[in-house]
């Protein structure tokens, strides 16, 4: 299978994404992570309302092989949670850019995404090229 | 999530089996296990996994380490080295056992299979675990006296492969001359497999019905042919962990190691001290049986989907108790369960804990070993 990595999103080392939207940023992970994790079994993610913090750990993916911390690329403050992909965490696999995305924070800082990768510059890390 | 070094097993010189470029042709994720470059995982532990709880998977399990052993006096050499009576075994049966320490520490779980005599020779296979397989070989050569028993290590030169699932049987069958169905759990024997001379053993790792089959390399690699051909799941080391943790077996230094002993692990139906005469490490268990053992390996269930992992604390009242040894979210029950060690004091079955994770506390409850029993495995 070959992974994607969809031009308009941002990327951390850390294997998040971020798709920007005006002020707003929708959070998920990458194909790639989900496929290095193999079968997700659980998502730990925080509340609407609860403020990100750039660089900090806002919540678990767990797969049936390791434990991940996720990580914020921006501060800003939850204002909507995937509750469906927290429920059947099995799904985030399908469709990592689309219906498994994780959270839909209002971001406080625009700039913040400045040390964030390209597809092109993600893709070439992950894939050692 | 974590750096993607975390993610991606280290560029270490490992080795590889006969079987390592078929799970490249399929694609196979590998990671690095006991000095070995082994298949992870396939098409995804959890389909594995079901595979093999409701039809068929195989396992190159060839980086395990594979003994002949022969000699005149071959039983009565090994009875030293084990706490199991290896006089019980007839010729065809098979006894799963540890090699102990004079701590009774497990150096190592091995399974032992009595073949017989023959002209006047006692022979035996062993299979003992990858990493330890060196350390094991040493350990026997220097306490067995070599003129009365020989060891001959074909690790390298055998493919191993377990053939696991209520259709193991019926698909093996297939490359194998003798009738499988005359062979009970537990039992084994030389067998005819693609034509050429193998051995085949009736157990295995994952709580199902099952074989074991070691042949020569160009053998093993024809038989993954012919079984991946047949339909046969290829399943890798993520699954053999799933599957043995369900059926609550242990995994060495991880469950147990040299600082556990097997009645601390819940192995006491392998120590027979009434019928024994002296071996390594007796005289510990005779005073961990006499005033019983300090701590105990327990399953422990818990709710949610939070896997308790190796490593993870365990409470009673908020002190803590015990270690995770082992833990995974099981694809057949559908919950979290786990093995760890508890004082003894708090090891009944329906005692409540609580285990950390990511600094909360999640209650856990003691349930029996093993936590799922297959309705297809044979009964010895």
């Amino acid at each position: 299978m070959a992974l994607e990595y969809p031009s308009d999103l941002k990327y951390q080392d850390s294997h998040e994404y971020v798709r920007l939207d005006g002020e707003i940023a929708t959070i998920g992970i990458s194909a790639f992570a989900v496929d290095q994790l193999g079968d997700i079994v659980f998502l730990e993610l925080p509340e609407i309302g609860d403020a990100l913090t750039k660089g900090e750990s806002f919540g678990t993916i767990e797969s049936v092989k390791a434990v991940e911390n996720l990580y914020a690329a921006i501060s800003g403050t939850v204002i909507e949670r995937n509750d469906a992909i927290v429920e059947a965490p099995e799904q985030l696999a399908d469709d990592p850019y689309g219906e498994g995305w994780l959270l839909k924070v209002r971001i406080n800082e625009l700039s913040e995404l400045d040390d964030t990768m390209s597809a092109d510059e993600y893709q070439a890390q992950v894939e050692g090229e | 999530m974590a750096n993607q070094e975390e993610l991606i097993p280290e560029a270490l010189p490992l080795a590889q089996t006969p079987l390592y470029q078929l799970a490249l042709e399929l694609k196979a994720r590998l990671t690095s296990f006991g000095g070995w470059e082994m298949p992870v995982q396939f098409v995804g532990i959890s389909k594995e996994h079901q595979a093999v709880r409701t039809a068929a998977g195989m396992f190159d399990i060839s980086h395990m380490g594979k003994f002949i052993l022969r000699g005149k006096q071959l039983i009565s050499q090994l009875q030293r080295l084990v706490p199991s009576d290896l006089n019980r075994l007839q010729p065809g049966q098979a006894q799963y056992t540890v090699l102990l320490n004079s701590q009774a520490g497990i150096i190592d779980d091995i399974i032992f299979y009595y073949q017989g005599e023959d002209a006047g020779e006692q022979r035996g296979v062993m299979i003992v675990n990858a990493a330890t397989s060196s350390k094991d070989k040493a350990w026997i050569l220097q306490n067995v006296d070599q003129e009365q028993a020989q060891l001959h290590d074909v690790s390298s030169e055998k493919v191993l492969i377990a053939v696991q699932g209520p259709q193991a049987a019926v698909t093996l069958q297939e490359f194998v001359q003798e009738d499988l169905s005359k062979i009970k759990a537990f039992g084994h024997l030389d067998a005819i497999v693609l034509g050429q001379p193998g051995f085949i053993a009736r157990t295995g790792y994952t709580g199902e019905d099952g074989f074991e089959v070691m042949v020569d390399s160009d053998v093993g690699i024809e038989l993954w042919r012919s079984l991946y051909d047949a339909g046969v799941i290829p399943c890798g080391l993520g699954a053999r962990d799933t599957l043995r943790l369900e059926a609550a077996m242990a995994l060495y230094g991880q469950d147990i190691d040299e600082t556990t002993t097997p009645l601390e692990a819940g192995m006491g139906w392998l120590v027979h001290l009434e019928t024994k005469e002296d071996f390594i490490g007796r005289e510990v268990l005779a005073q961990q049986k006499a005033r019983s053992v300090q701590r105990k390996l327990v399953g422990l269930c818990l709710q949610g989907r939070n896997i308790a992992r190796h490593g993870y604390q365990v409470l009673s009242q908020g002190k803590v108790v015990g270690e995770i040894t082992s833990g995974t979210l099981s694809p057949t029950l559908g919950y979290p369960v786990a093995l760890a060690y508890v004082p003894t004091s708090l090891s009944q079955l329906g005692q409540q804990l609580d285990v950390e994770i990511r600094g909360k506390l999640y209650p856990a409850i003691i349930v029996k070993r093993p936590f799922y029993r297959s309705k297809t495995r044979l009964l010895t």
